[in-house]
Protein backbone atom coordinates (compact mmCIF):
# COMPACT_ATOMS: atom_id res chain seq x y z
CA UNK A 1 0.00 0.00 0.00
CA UNK A 2 1.30 3.41 -0.94
CA UNK A 3 0.21 6.76 0.45
CA UNK A 4 -0.59 9.61 -1.94
CA UNK A 5 2.14 11.77 -0.41
CA UNK A 6 4.76 9.15 -1.27
CA UNK A 7 4.22 9.42 -5.02
CA UNK A 8 3.47 13.14 -5.54
CA UNK A 9 5.89 16.08 -5.31
CA UNK A 10 3.92 18.11 -2.78
CA UNK A 11 0.54 18.48 -1.19
CA UNK A 12 -0.19 22.05 -0.11
CA UNK A 13 -3.19 23.33 1.79
CA UNK A 14 -4.05 26.96 2.52
CA UNK A 15 -6.99 29.19 3.19
CA UNK A 16 -8.62 30.73 0.15
CA UNK A 17 -10.07 33.56 2.19
CA UNK A 18 -11.61 32.96 5.64
CA UNK A 19 -14.44 30.79 4.34
CA UNK A 20 -12.68 28.33 2.01
CA UNK A 21 -9.80 25.88 2.11
CA UNK A 22 -7.90 24.81 -0.96
CA UNK A 23 -5.65 21.78 -1.30
CA UNK A 24 -3.25 21.51 -4.25
CA UNK A 25 -1.66 18.19 -5.19
CA UNK A 26 1.46 18.74 -7.30
CA UNK A 27 1.90 15.41 -9.09
CA UNK A 28 5.14 16.16 -10.94
CA UNK A 29 4.45 14.09 -14.05
CA UNK A 30 1.59 12.79 -16.13
CA UNK A 31 1.76 9.19 -14.84
CA UNK A 32 1.33 10.28 -11.22
CA UNK A 33 -1.26 12.84 -12.32
CA UNK A 34 -3.30 10.05 -13.90
CA UNK A 35 -3.23 8.04 -10.67
CA UNK A 36 -4.29 11.02 -8.54
CA UNK A 37 -6.91 12.10 -11.06
CA UNK A 38 -8.46 8.63 -10.72
CA UNK A 39 -9.30 9.35 -7.06
CA UNK A 40 -13.05 9.45 -6.51
CA UNK A 41 -14.09 12.92 -5.30
CA UNK A 42 -16.31 11.28 -2.67
CA UNK A 43 -13.32 9.68 -0.94
CA UNK A 44 -11.61 13.04 -0.57
CA UNK A 45 -14.84 14.68 0.63
CA UNK A 46 -15.24 11.98 3.29
CA UNK A 47 -11.62 12.46 4.40
CA UNK A 48 -12.31 16.17 5.00
CA UNK A 49 -15.76 15.57 6.46
CA UNK A 50 -17.53 17.74 3.87
CA UNK A 51 -20.37 17.02 1.45
CA UNK A 52 -19.14 15.97 -1.98
CA UNK A 53 -21.53 18.43 -3.63
CA UNK A 54 -19.95 21.34 -1.72
CA UNK A 55 -16.48 20.57 -3.02
CA UNK A 56 -14.85 22.08 -6.11
CA UNK A 57 -12.33 19.97 -7.99
CA UNK A 58 -9.96 20.89 -10.80
CA UNK A 59 -7.88 18.30 -12.68
CA UNK A 60 -5.29 20.46 -14.46
CA UNK A 61 -3.30 18.27 -16.85
CA UNK A 62 -1.15 21.18 -18.08
CA UNK A 63 0.31 21.57 -14.58
CA UNK A 64 -0.04 17.93 -13.43
CA UNK A 65 -2.02 19.36 -10.54
CA UNK A 66 -5.24 18.18 -8.91
CA UNK A 67 -6.89 20.87 -6.82
CA UNK A 68 -9.68 20.48 -4.26
CA UNK A 69 -11.49 23.46 -2.69
CA UNK A 70 -13.93 23.05 0.19
CA UNK A 71 -15.98 25.46 2.27
CA UNK A 72 -14.24 25.57 5.64
CA UNK A 73 -16.08 23.27 8.10
CA UNK A 74 -15.32 25.96 10.67
CA UNK A 75 -14.70 29.54 9.60
CA UNK A 76 -11.10 30.68 9.95
CA UNK A 77 -10.32 31.98 13.43
CA UNK A 78 -13.63 31.14 15.07
CA UNK A 79 -13.48 29.50 18.48
CA UNK A 80 -13.67 25.99 17.07
CA UNK A 81 -10.96 26.56 14.45
CA UNK A 82 -7.75 24.62 15.09
CA UNK A 83 -5.66 25.66 12.12
CA UNK A 84 -5.68 29.41 11.36
CA UNK A 85 -4.01 29.13 7.95
CA UNK A 86 -5.49 25.80 6.86
CA UNK A 87 -1.93 24.52 6.83
CA UNK A 88 -2.43 20.92 7.95
CA UNK A 89 -5.35 19.76 5.84
CA UNK A 90 -3.00 18.62 3.10
CA UNK A 91 -1.47 16.10 5.54
CA UNK A 92 -4.71 14.14 5.65
CA UNK A 93 -4.68 13.84 1.88
CA UNK A 94 -0.94 13.06 1.75
CA UNK A 95 -1.48 10.17 4.19
CA UNK A 96 -4.43 8.72 2.30
CA UNK A 97 -3.71 5.22 0.98
CA UNK A 98 -4.01 4.77 -2.78
CA UNK A 99 -5.40 1.50 -4.08
CA UNK B 1 4.29 49.79 -21.58
CA UNK B 2 4.02 50.04 -17.83
CA UNK B 3 6.70 48.66 -15.54
CA UNK B 4 5.62 47.78 -12.01
CA UNK B 5 8.23 47.05 -9.35
CA UNK B 6 7.02 44.77 -6.53
CA UNK B 7 9.59 44.76 -3.70
CA UNK B 8 8.10 41.89 -1.69
CA UNK B 9 4.95 39.83 -1.20
CA UNK B 10 4.05 41.85 1.88
CA UNK B 11 5.68 44.70 3.76
CA UNK B 12 7.40 42.98 6.69
CA UNK B 13 8.26 39.75 4.82
CA UNK B 14 11.67 40.96 3.62
CA UNK B 15 13.49 40.82 0.27
CA UNK B 16 16.98 40.83 -1.22
CA UNK B 17 18.41 44.34 -1.02
CA UNK B 18 20.30 43.90 -4.31
CA UNK B 19 17.11 42.82 -6.05
CA UNK B 20 15.31 45.99 -4.95
CA UNK B 21 18.28 48.12 -6.07
CA UNK B 22 18.19 46.40 -9.47
CA UNK B 23 14.48 47.08 -9.70
CA UNK B 24 14.99 50.79 -9.03
CA UNK B 25 17.80 50.94 -11.61
CA UNK B 26 15.42 49.40 -14.17
CA UNK B 27 13.32 52.60 -14.02
CA UNK B 28 9.90 51.39 -12.92
CA UNK B 29 6.74 53.48 -13.44
CA UNK B 30 5.41 52.65 -9.98
CA UNK B 31 6.40 50.69 -6.87
CA UNK B 32 3.57 48.61 -5.42
CA UNK B 33 3.57 46.54 -2.25
CA UNK B 34 0.91 44.65 -0.37
CA UNK B 35 0.52 45.34 3.33
CA UNK B 36 -1.92 42.71 4.52
CA UNK B 37 -4.31 39.82 4.20
CA UNK B 38 -7.02 38.04 6.18
CA UNK B 39 -4.72 35.04 6.40
CA UNK B 40 -3.57 35.65 9.96
CA UNK B 41 -7.12 35.61 11.25
CA UNK B 42 -9.85 37.96 12.43
CA UNK B 43 -8.08 39.53 15.43
CA UNK B 44 -6.19 42.09 13.31
CA UNK B 45 -9.29 43.41 11.57
CA UNK B 46 -11.23 43.15 14.82
CA UNK B 47 -8.72 45.38 16.60
CA UNK B 48 -7.66 47.43 13.56
CA UNK B 49 -3.97 46.66 14.07
CA UNK B 50 -0.96 45.29 12.17
CA UNK B 51 0.45 41.83 12.79
CA UNK B 52 4.00 43.01 12.14
CA UNK B 53 6.10 44.91 14.63
CA UNK B 54 6.27 48.67 14.24
CA UNK B 55 10.07 48.45 14.17
CA UNK B 56 10.14 45.98 11.27
CA UNK B 57 7.50 47.88 9.38
CA UNK B 58 9.34 51.18 9.82
CA UNK B 59 12.69 49.65 8.78
CA UNK B 60 11.28 48.19 5.55
CA UNK B 61 9.08 51.21 4.77
CA UNK B 62 12.13 53.42 5.18
CA UNK B 63 13.95 51.43 2.48
CA UNK B 64 10.95 51.62 0.17
CA UNK B 65 10.66 55.38 0.73
CA UNK B 66 14.32 55.73 -0.22
CA UNK B 67 13.76 53.55 -3.30
CA UNK B 68 10.79 55.73 -4.25
CA UNK B 69 12.83 58.91 -3.93
CA UNK B 70 15.54 57.44 -6.13
CA UNK B 71 13.11 56.14 -8.74
CA UNK B 72 11.03 59.33 -8.66
CA UNK B 73 7.76 57.42 -9.06
CA UNK B 74 4.75 56.79 -6.81
CA UNK B 75 4.94 54.20 -4.03
CA UNK B 76 1.64 52.48 -3.28
CA UNK B 77 0.80 50.17 -0.42
CA UNK B 78 -2.47 48.24 -0.29
CA UNK B 79 -4.18 46.83 2.81
CA UNK B 80 -1.92 48.87 5.06
CA UNK B 81 -1.29 47.48 8.56
CA UNK B 82 -2.43 43.90 7.80
CA UNK B 83 -6.17 44.60 7.93
CA UNK B 84 -6.60 47.88 6.05
CA UNK B 85 -8.93 49.43 8.64
CA UNK B 86 -8.74 53.21 9.02
CA UNK B 87 -6.73 52.94 12.26
CA UNK B 88 -4.13 50.80 10.49
CA UNK B 89 -3.88 53.33 7.63
CA UNK B 90 -3.28 56.09 10.17
CA UNK B 91 -0.69 53.94 11.95
CA UNK B 92 1.34 53.65 8.74
CA UNK B 93 0.73 57.32 7.95
CA UNK B 94 2.27 58.27 11.28
CA UNK B 95 5.31 56.09 10.52
CA UNK B 96 5.52 57.80 7.12
CA UNK B 97 5.47 61.25 8.73
CA UNK B 98 8.28 60.25 11.09
CA UNK B 99 10.36 58.86 8.21
CA UNK B 100 9.75 61.88 5.98
CA UNK B 101 11.15 64.08 8.76
CA UNK B 102 14.07 61.72 9.44
CA UNK B 103 14.96 61.37 5.75
CA UNK B 104 14.39 65.02 4.86
CA UNK B 105 11.77 64.13 2.26
CA UNK B 106 8.92 66.46 1.32
CA UNK B 107 6.01 64.33 0.17
CA UNK B 108 2.41 64.38 -0.89
CA UNK B 109 0.73 61.44 0.81
CA UNK B 110 -2.73 60.20 -0.15
CA UNK B 111 -4.63 58.05 2.31
CA UNK B 112 -7.38 55.90 0.86
CA UNK B 113 -9.80 54.86 3.61
CA UNK B 114 -11.79 51.63 3.22
CA UNK B 115 -13.62 51.37 6.55
CA UNK B 116 -17.41 51.21 6.36
CA UNK B 117 -19.97 52.22 8.94
CA UNK B 118 -22.70 49.85 10.04
CA UNK B 119 -25.53 52.37 9.51
CA UNK B 120 -24.73 52.83 5.81
CA UNK B 121 -24.37 49.10 5.34
CA UNK B 122 -27.62 48.40 7.16
CA UNK B 123 -29.38 50.69 4.68
CA UNK B 124 -27.58 48.96 1.80
CA UNK B 125 -28.63 45.57 3.17
CA UNK B 126 -32.26 46.68 3.39
CA UNK B 127 -32.22 47.90 -0.21
CA UNK B 128 -30.70 44.69 -1.55
CA UNK B 129 -27.28 46.19 -2.31
CA UNK B 130 -25.44 43.59 -0.21
CA UNK B 131 -25.42 40.05 -1.57
CA UNK B 132 -23.77 36.89 -0.21
CA UNK B 133 -20.82 35.04 -1.75
CA UNK B 134 -20.60 31.22 -1.67
CA UNK B 135 -20.33 29.89 1.92
CA UNK B 136 -21.36 33.24 3.40
CA UNK B 137 -22.76 33.29 6.95
CA UNK B 138 -26.20 34.87 7.50
CA UNK B 139 -26.08 38.59 8.32
CA UNK B 140 -28.44 41.13 9.83
CA UNK B 141 -28.48 44.73 10.97
CA UNK B 142 -27.59 43.45 14.44
CA UNK B 143 -24.53 41.57 13.20
CA UNK B 144 -23.37 44.59 11.18
CA UNK B 145 -23.75 46.78 14.28
CA UNK B 146 -21.74 44.32 16.38
CA UNK B 147 -18.64 44.51 14.13
CA UNK B 148 -15.70 46.41 15.58
CA UNK B 149 -14.40 47.01 12.05
CA UNK B 150 -15.86 46.55 8.58
CA UNK B 151 -13.82 47.23 5.46
CA UNK B 152 -14.58 47.11 1.75
CA UNK B 153 -11.93 45.88 -0.68
CA UNK B 154 -11.04 48.68 -3.07
CA UNK B 155 -10.24 47.89 -6.68
CA UNK B 156 -8.18 49.57 -9.38
CA UNK B 157 -10.50 52.61 -9.71
CA UNK B 158 -9.97 53.79 -6.14
CA UNK B 159 -6.18 53.40 -6.45
CA UNK B 160 -6.32 55.35 -9.72
CA UNK B 161 -8.23 58.12 -7.91
CA UNK B 162 -5.49 58.21 -5.27
CA UNK B 163 -2.77 58.36 -7.94
CA UNK B 164 -4.64 61.19 -9.69
CA UNK B 165 -4.03 63.42 -6.65
CA UNK B 166 -0.38 63.49 -7.68
CA UNK B 167 0.59 61.60 -4.54
CA UNK B 168 4.17 60.47 -4.05
CA UNK B 169 2.93 57.85 -1.62
CA UNK B 170 -0.49 56.19 -1.50
CA UNK B 171 -1.37 54.48 1.77
CA UNK B 172 -4.45 52.47 0.98
CA UNK B 173 -6.73 50.72 3.41
CA UNK B 174 -8.20 47.39 2.41
CA UNK B 175 -7.80 46.70 -1.30
CA UNK B 176 -7.83 43.52 -3.32
CA UNK B 177 -4.30 42.08 -3.45
CA UNK B 178 -4.15 42.78 -7.17
CA UNK B 179 -5.62 46.30 -7.37
CA UNK B 180 -2.46 48.20 -6.44
CA UNK B 181 -0.53 46.44 -9.22
CA UNK B 182 -3.24 46.53 -11.90
CA UNK B 183 -4.25 50.18 -11.35
CA UNK B 184 -1.56 51.99 -13.36
CA UNK B 185 -1.40 49.55 -16.32
CA UNK B 186 -5.20 49.80 -16.63
CA UNK B 187 -5.07 53.60 -16.40
CA UNK B 188 -2.58 53.66 -19.27
CA UNK B 189 -4.66 51.40 -21.46
CA UNK B 190 -2.59 48.24 -21.22
CA UNK B 191 -4.38 44.94 -21.83
CA UNK B 192 -6.99 44.53 -19.08
CA UNK B 193 -6.77 40.73 -18.80
CA UNK B 194 -2.99 41.00 -18.63
CA UNK B 195 -3.16 43.76 -16.02
CA UNK B 196 -5.22 41.67 -13.61
CA UNK B 197 -3.49 38.38 -14.37
CA UNK B 198 -0.01 39.86 -13.99
CA UNK B 199 -1.16 41.49 -10.77
CA UNK B 200 -2.35 38.17 -9.40
CA UNK B 201 0.92 36.46 -10.30
CA UNK B 202 2.90 39.31 -8.76
CA UNK B 203 0.90 40.04 -5.63
CA UNK B 204 2.93 37.61 -3.52
CA UNK B 205 6.26 38.95 -4.76
CA UNK B 206 8.64 36.15 -5.69
CA UNK B 207 6.36 33.28 -4.63
CA UNK B 208 5.78 32.57 -8.34
CA UNK B 209 9.52 31.99 -8.82
CA UNK B 210 12.00 29.31 -7.85
CA UNK B 211 13.22 31.44 -4.91
CA UNK B 212 10.24 32.85 -2.98
CA UNK B 213 12.42 34.46 -0.28
CA UNK B 214 14.17 36.71 -2.82
CA UNK B 215 11.03 38.87 -2.74
CA UNK B 216 11.47 41.39 -5.52
CA UNK B 217 9.99 41.03 -9.00
CA UNK B 218 9.16 43.30 -11.92
CA UNK B 219 6.27 43.06 -14.35
CA UNK B 220 6.06 44.82 -17.71
CA UNK B 221 2.49 45.28 -18.94
CA UNK B 222 1.63 46.20 -22.53
CA UNK B 223 -1.19 46.11 -25.08
CA UNK B 224 -1.16 42.33 -25.51
CA UNK B 225 0.17 40.73 -22.33
CA UNK B 226 2.74 40.91 -19.56
CA UNK B 227 6.32 39.85 -18.96
CA UNK B 228 7.27 38.59 -15.51
CA UNK B 229 10.87 39.11 -14.39
CA UNK B 230 12.29 37.97 -11.03
CA UNK B 231 15.05 40.24 -9.73
CA UNK B 232 16.59 37.99 -7.05
CA UNK B 233 20.06 36.74 -7.94
CA UNK B 234 19.11 33.07 -8.16
CA UNK B 235 15.35 33.41 -8.75
CA UNK B 236 13.91 32.08 -11.98
CA UNK B 237 10.38 32.19 -13.33
CA UNK B 238 9.17 29.39 -15.57
CA UNK B 239 5.83 28.85 -17.32
CA UNK B 240 5.17 26.32 -14.55
CA UNK B 241 5.93 28.62 -11.58
CA UNK B 242 3.92 31.46 -13.13
CA UNK B 243 0.88 29.45 -14.20
CA UNK B 244 0.82 27.43 -10.96
CA UNK B 245 0.52 30.65 -8.94
CA UNK B 246 -3.13 30.97 -9.92
CA UNK B 247 -3.68 27.98 -7.62
CA UNK B 248 -2.35 29.82 -4.58
CA UNK B 249 -4.94 30.78 -1.95
CA UNK B 250 -7.55 30.71 -4.73
CA UNK B 251 -10.53 28.36 -4.61
CA UNK B 252 -10.85 28.52 -8.43
CA UNK B 253 -7.53 28.56 -10.36
CA UNK B 254 -9.01 30.03 -13.54
CA UNK B 255 -11.32 32.79 -12.32
CA UNK B 256 -10.56 35.73 -10.07
CA UNK B 257 -13.35 38.09 -9.01
CA UNK B 258 -12.47 41.78 -8.81
CA UNK B 259 -14.49 44.98 -8.45
CA UNK B 260 -16.16 45.56 -11.81
CA UNK B 261 -15.64 42.15 -13.36
CA UNK B 262 -13.65 38.97 -13.35
CA UNK B 263 -10.38 37.69 -14.71
CA UNK B 264 -10.52 34.48 -16.75
CA UNK B 265 -7.15 32.83 -17.41
CA UNK B 266 -8.53 29.66 -19.03
CA UNK B 267 -7.01 30.61 -22.40
CA UNK B 268 -3.75 32.13 -21.07
CA UNK B 269 -0.55 31.07 -22.82
CA UNK B 270 2.74 30.99 -20.91
CA UNK B 271 6.02 31.23 -22.78
CA UNK B 272 9.59 31.09 -21.44
CA UNK B 273 11.48 34.07 -22.92
CA UNK B 274 14.77 32.80 -21.55
CA UNK B 275 16.01 30.95 -18.45
CA UNK B 276 14.27 33.30 -16.03
CA UNK B 277 11.55 35.42 -17.64
CA UNK B 278 8.03 34.43 -18.69
CA UNK B 279 5.67 36.06 -21.17
CA UNK B 280 1.90 35.64 -20.71
CA UNK B 281 -0.86 36.47 -23.19
CA UNK B 282 -4.45 35.40 -23.71
CA UNK B 283 -5.94 36.19 -20.28
CA UNK B 284 -9.37 37.75 -20.49
CA UNK B 285 -11.12 40.47 -18.46
CA UNK B 286 -14.89 40.01 -18.35
CA UNK B 287 -16.65 43.19 -17.16
CA UNK B 288 -19.49 42.77 -14.67
CA UNK B 289 -21.45 44.71 -12.05
CA UNK B 290 -19.38 47.03 -9.83
CA UNK B 291 -19.24 45.25 -6.49
CA UNK B 292 -16.72 45.41 -3.67
CA UNK B 293 -16.18 42.61 -1.19
CA UNK B 294 -16.83 43.29 2.49
CA UNK B 295 -14.91 41.97 5.48
CA UNK B 296 -16.04 42.43 9.05
CA UNK B 297 -14.97 41.16 12.44
CA UNK B 298 -16.61 41.22 15.84
CA UNK B 299 -15.87 40.11 19.38
CA UNK B 300 -16.72 36.44 19.93
CA UNK B 301 -15.91 36.23 23.64
CA UNK B 302 -12.84 36.38 25.87
CA UNK B 303 -10.34 33.60 26.27
CA UNK B 304 -8.05 32.20 28.92
CA UNK B 305 -5.82 29.24 28.08
CA UNK B 306 -3.58 26.94 30.12
CA UNK B 307 -1.18 24.21 29.12
CA UNK B 308 -0.27 21.06 31.07
CA UNK B 309 2.06 18.33 29.83
CA UNK B 310 1.29 14.66 30.44
CA UNK B 311 4.42 12.53 30.40
CA UNK B 312 3.48 9.47 32.46
CA UNK B 313 2.60 6.64 30.06
CA UNK B 314 -0.65 5.66 31.76
CA UNK B 315 -1.89 9.23 31.38
CA UNK B 316 -0.64 9.53 27.82
CA UNK B 317 -2.62 6.38 26.96
CA UNK B 318 -5.76 7.67 28.67
CA UNK B 319 -5.36 11.35 27.80
CA UNK B 320 -8.83 11.81 26.29
CA UNK B 321 -10.63 10.22 29.24
CA UNK B 322 -8.51 12.27 31.61
CA UNK B 323 -9.25 15.52 29.75
CA UNK B 324 -12.98 14.76 29.68
CA UNK B 325 -12.88 14.18 33.45
CA UNK B 326 -11.03 17.46 34.01
CA UNK B 327 -13.70 19.28 32.01
CA UNK B 328 -16.53 17.59 33.95
CA UNK B 329 -14.94 18.36 37.35
CA UNK B 330 -14.28 21.96 36.39
CA UNK B 331 -17.79 22.46 35.03
CA UNK B 332 -19.27 21.11 38.28
CA UNK B 333 -17.14 23.53 40.26
CA UNK B 334 -18.03 26.49 38.01
CA UNK B 335 -21.73 25.68 38.47
CA UNK B 336 -21.38 25.34 42.23
CA UNK B 337 -19.16 28.34 42.88
CA UNK B 338 -20.03 30.83 40.13
CA UNK B 339 -23.60 29.72 39.52
CA UNK B 340 -22.96 29.88 35.77
CA UNK B 341 -25.19 27.94 33.38
CA UNK B 342 -23.24 25.41 31.31
CA UNK B 343 -24.00 27.13 28.01
CA UNK B 344 -22.81 30.60 29.01
CA UNK B 345 -19.18 29.63 28.52
CA UNK B 346 -17.09 27.06 26.64
CA UNK B 347 -14.35 24.83 28.00
CA UNK B 348 -12.38 22.42 25.85
CA UNK B 349 -9.08 20.61 26.13
CA UNK B 350 -7.13 20.00 22.93
CA UNK B 351 -4.60 17.18 23.14
CA UNK B 352 -1.38 18.19 21.46
CA UNK B 353 0.29 15.03 20.20
CA UNK B 354 -3.06 13.26 19.74
CA UNK B 355 -5.46 15.28 17.58
CA UNK B 356 -5.10 18.98 18.41
CA UNK B 357 -4.75 19.95 14.75
CA UNK B 358 -7.38 17.85 13.01
CA UNK B 359 -9.83 17.02 15.81
CA UNK B 360 -12.40 14.40 14.84
CA UNK B 361 -10.88 14.06 11.34
CA UNK B 362 -7.57 12.74 12.71
CA UNK B 363 -6.98 9.14 11.64
CA UNK B 364 -3.33 8.62 12.59
CA UNK B 365 -2.95 7.40 16.17
CA UNK B 366 0.50 6.17 17.27
CA UNK B 367 1.16 6.67 20.99
CA UNK B 368 3.32 9.77 21.57
CA UNK B 369 5.92 10.15 24.34
CA UNK B 370 3.96 13.03 25.85
CA UNK B 371 0.72 14.92 25.37
CA UNK B 372 0.12 18.63 25.73
CA UNK B 373 -3.26 19.34 27.29
CA UNK B 374 -4.28 22.78 26.08
CA UNK B 375 -7.27 23.99 28.07
CA UNK B 376 -9.25 26.77 26.35
CA UNK B 377 -11.88 28.76 28.22
CA UNK B 378 -14.13 31.12 26.25
CA UNK B 379 -16.49 33.28 28.28
CA UNK B 380 -18.60 36.44 27.84
CA UNK B 381 -16.19 38.64 29.82
CA UNK B 382 -12.46 38.70 30.42
CA UNK B 383 -12.97 38.45 34.19
CA UNK B 384 -15.11 35.32 33.87
CA UNK B 385 -12.69 33.67 31.45
CA UNK B 386 -9.87 34.32 33.89
CA UNK B 387 -11.91 33.07 36.85
CA UNK B 388 -12.81 29.82 35.07
CA UNK B 389 -9.19 29.45 33.95
CA UNK B 390 -8.15 29.51 37.59
CA UNK B 391 -10.72 26.83 38.35
CA UNK B 392 -9.32 24.49 35.67
CA UNK B 393 -5.81 24.94 37.05
CA UNK B 394 -5.91 22.52 40.03
CA UNK B 395 -7.46 19.76 37.93
CA UNK B 396 -4.89 20.19 35.17
CA UNK B 397 -2.20 19.90 37.81
CA UNK B 398 -3.47 16.99 39.89
CA UNK B 399 -6.51 15.20 38.50
CA UNK B 400 -6.18 11.41 39.06
CA UNK B 401 -7.61 8.81 36.70
CA UNK B 402 -8.49 6.52 39.62
CA UNK B 403 -10.13 7.61 42.82
CA UNK B 404 -7.78 5.63 45.07
CA UNK B 405 -4.37 6.33 43.61
CA UNK B 406 -1.68 8.60 45.02
CA UNK B 407 -2.18 12.17 43.81
CA UNK B 408 -0.40 12.70 40.45
CA UNK B 409 1.20 15.99 39.38
CA UNK B 410 1.62 17.07 35.78
CA UNK B 411 4.19 19.35 34.21
CA UNK B 412 3.26 23.04 33.93
CA UNK B 413 5.62 25.02 31.67
CA UNK B 414 4.56 28.41 33.09
CA UNK B 415 3.68 30.32 36.21
CA UNK B 416 1.00 31.53 36.24
CA UNK B 417 -0.39 28.59 34.30
CA UNK B 418 -3.31 30.54 32.89
CA UNK B 419 -2.79 32.99 30.05
CA UNK B 420 -5.45 35.58 29.40
CA UNK B 421 -5.80 36.12 25.66
CA UNK B 422 -8.30 38.94 25.90
CA UNK B 423 -11.02 39.31 23.28
CA UNK B 424 -11.24 36.84 20.45
CA UNK B 425 -12.82 37.91 17.18
CA UNK B 426 -14.66 36.25 14.32
CA UNK B 427 -15.09 37.11 10.65
CA UNK B 428 -18.78 37.57 10.03
CA UNK B 429 -19.10 38.85 6.45
CA UNK B 430 -18.49 37.13 3.14
CA UNK B 431 -20.58 39.45 1.01
CA UNK B 432 -20.31 42.03 -1.73
CA UNK B 433 -21.61 45.59 -1.74
CA UNK B 434 -23.00 46.94 -5.03
CA UNK B 435 -21.76 50.46 -5.77
CA UNK B 436 -23.15 52.99 -8.22
CA UNK B 437 -19.80 54.77 -8.32
CA UNK B 438 -16.44 53.26 -7.27
CA UNK B 439 -15.48 56.06 -4.85
CA UNK B 440 -18.89 56.25 -3.16
CA UNK B 441 -17.83 54.04 -0.24
CA UNK B 442 -14.19 55.14 -0.01
CA UNK B 443 -12.53 58.38 1.11
CA UNK B 444 -9.32 60.10 0.06
CA UNK B 445 -7.29 62.43 2.28
CA UNK B 446 -4.23 64.14 0.81
CA UNK B 447 -1.55 65.63 3.09
CA UNK B 448 1.81 67.29 2.51
CA UNK B 449 4.32 65.84 4.97
CA UNK B 450 7.98 66.39 5.84
CA UNK B 451 10.27 69.07 4.45
CA UNK B 452 13.11 68.97 2.00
Amino acid sequence: MVELGQIVEKVRSKNAGPFWLTIDVFCGNSDVFARVAALPTGRVAALFGVAEAAMKRFDIADLNVVKFSVPRPVVQGTRADRDMHGAAWGCLLAEMPLD
Amino acid sequence: MTRVLIPTGALGLGYERAALALGVANRPDIIAVDGGSTDSGPSYLGRGVSKYSRGSTKAEWRELMLARAEAGVPLVIGTAGTCGADAAVDWLFQITEELAAELGQKLRVARLYSSQNAADLTAALASGKITPLPAAPPISAEILASCTNIVALAGAEQIQAALATGADIVIAGRTTDTAIIAALPLLRGDHAGAAWHGAKVGECGAIATTNPASGTIQIDFDKTGFTFTPLGASARATPYTVSAHMLYENSDPFILHEPGGQLDVTAARYQALNQREVRVEGSRWVPGPYTVKLEGARVAGYQTVALALLRERRYVEAARAWADAVIAETRARVAARLGLAADTYDLEIRLIGIDATMGALENHRPLPAEVGALAIVTAPTEALASEIGKMVNPYLLHHALEENEPMPTFAFPFSPAEMNRGAIYEFCLNHVLHLSEPMSSFRLVVTEVGHG
